[in-house]
């Protein structure tokens, strides 16, 4: 019993001296802090993200205060309101934000996809895709553990029934931790406004593409020819396209039509709606075509 | 004579990081940058002298007394680690780039076991004050050497090339791995 006792007044009376110590040290070691920069970081979204390229709210903080050169709209997630503000504050010229959004370009999740292998292992798509690219048939597909979804600082992403991330397209910032984190990089970050997204990944050629997904991009072109304002370009087997122009000129999307393989899907009304009515056209002329086709071989059996 | 004995003991023989495998998060992570690991290198080697200083007063006018010996890795951590926040303090204010290039490996001092094993190696060998001076500033010299040696390798390495599996970390450990069975020639000098 003593020795408890002992040992409790030891530790406390050890720790009070050095705790006075070090407060006192804290007092006169301090160092005089700018008041603006923690002004600053008070008004930033503190998501912690990096978007800015610093490492959290207060590092980016500190450099747009103390140096000159920093420019004031490098918090993505603060868009236009917190740009200004902090423009505002530390007395530099206020500079426009590009608004943008994540956009997954995987369309076959990892519960219905052709798979080269059963993993078992730690969920992470990291750690899925260190053995031979992950299990899902497509290297180049969503894995579906749901690493960013993890790792979203504003909780803007959750996943879905069939293995593909949802973006929640409130909350999202566009800070794009999700599209860093991902492993197969097959995030994107877009601008908001666009009437269609290409959501594929896929480098493979053709054939290739399609053994494992049906509603891969084969690389055919189509979209990319029939595309009256150049938005379009095939890369790697891969359409990749410049949203800015589609938002800026196109008013009605004729790739959504001409793509064979479903790897561009409709995302505002107007296009859904656009797509409906093409795709009852197309249905129609296939059955028209069909009819006539029967009637020709009746008449030529006569 | 026995002073000079512990002394090259500390630094080669019994090497700290490369015979006693302490330390090794400061090692690998300080040890890309040579001027950065020489500037850790005087660090380490004075915070292990003055909180070991520290503790040896601690362990032998409080702790021995009371017969309270058993406590002494607690009574040591809380001492080192009060003793290496004040120096970060210090250090912060009145040499702000050395703080800069070390950035959190200060800190990491702090827990580190490479400054807790020079307490408790006095309190088991039960030295005399200025034995466990001799001691401290050895095995701090010889972390200095070995983190200079590293230093000075881990540059090189930068330009080598270094496959792919290797790179960074993998390729430092198989060197360290040599450095200790280099260091293992001096075993049986004293």
């Amino acid at each position: 019993m003593n020795t408890a006792i002992m040992v409790v007044i030891v530790m406390t009376v050890i720790g009070l001296i050095f705790g006075l110590i070090l407060a006192f040290a804290n007092r006169v070691f301090a160092i005089d802090v700018n008041p603006l920069i923690h002004i600053v970081e008070d008004i930033l979204p503190k998501g912690q993200c990096g978007a800015c390229g610093y490492a959290g709210c207060m590092a980016y903080a500190e450099a747009v205060v103390t140096d000159p050169n920093v420019p004031p709209n490098l918090c993505i997630p603060g868009k236009k309101p917190i740009a200004d503000l902090v423009a505002q504050l530390t007395g530099k010229a206020p500079l426009e934000v590009e608004p943008q959004i994540a956009q997954l370009k995987c369309n076959n999740g990892i519960s219905e996809a052709i798979k080269k292998y059963n993993y078992v292992g730690i969920e992470d798509c990291f750690a899925a895709s260190l053995l031979q690219g992950g299990q899902k048939g497509c290297q180049y597909g969503c894995i579906g553990f749901g690493t960013c979804v993890k790792n979203c600082p504003f909780d803007a992403l959750s996943m879905g029934e069939d293995g593909l991330p949802i973006v929640d397209q409130a909350k999202c910032t566009g800070c794009a931790k999700c599209s860093t984190v991902c492993p197969k990089h097959v995030i994107d970050m877009v601008p908001i406004g666009g009437a269609v997204a290409f959501v594929c990944n896929s480098k493979d050629k053709g054939a290739a593409a399609k053994k494992f997904c049906s509603v891969a991009c084969i690389g055919c072109g189509l979209c990319a020819k029939s595309c009256g304002y150049d938005a379009i370009k095939i890369e790697n087997n891969l359409a990749i396209v410049d949203a800015s122009i589609c938002i800026e000129k196109c008013s009605n999307p004729t790739c959504l039509e001409k793509c064979p393989t479903g790897a561009i899907i409709p995302l505002t009304a107007a296009a859904k709606e656009s797509a409906k009515i093409q795709k009852e056209a197309a249905a129609k002329a296939k059955k028209e075509k069909q009819e006539q086709k029967e009637l020709k071989e009746k008449q030529e059996q006569n | 004579m026995e002073y000079l004995t512990l002394f090259i003991g500390a630094v080669v023989v019994n090497n700290f990081v490369l015979t006693k495998f302490l330390g090794l998060c400061i090692f690998f992570g300080v040890s890309k940058n040579l001027s950065a690991s020489a500037g850790m290198g005087m660090a380490v080697t004075a915070v292990m002298t003055l909180s070991s200083m520290l503790a040896w007063l601690v362990y032998n006018f409080v702790l021995l007394p009371l017969g309270l010996t058993f406590m002494s890795t607690a009574v040591f951590v809380l001492l080192i680690a009060s003793f290496v926040q004040l120096l970060e303090m210090i250090i912060k204010k009145q040499a702000p780039a050395l703080y800069n290039m070390w950035g959190i490996y200060l800190l990491l001092i702090a827990t580190n076991c490479i400054v807790l094993a020079v307490p408790l190696g006095m309190a088991e060998g039960g030295l005399s004050f200025l034995m466990t001076i001799v001691y401290a500033v050895g095995s701090g010299l010889g972390f200095a050497l070995a983190i200079i040696l590293m230093a000075s390798c881990r540059e090189k390495l930068r330009l080598a090339d270094v496959p792919k599996a290797l790179d960074g970390l993998g390729i430092a450990f198989i060197l360290a791995g040599m450095l200790a069975l280099a260091f293992l020639g001096f075993s049986g000098m004293i």
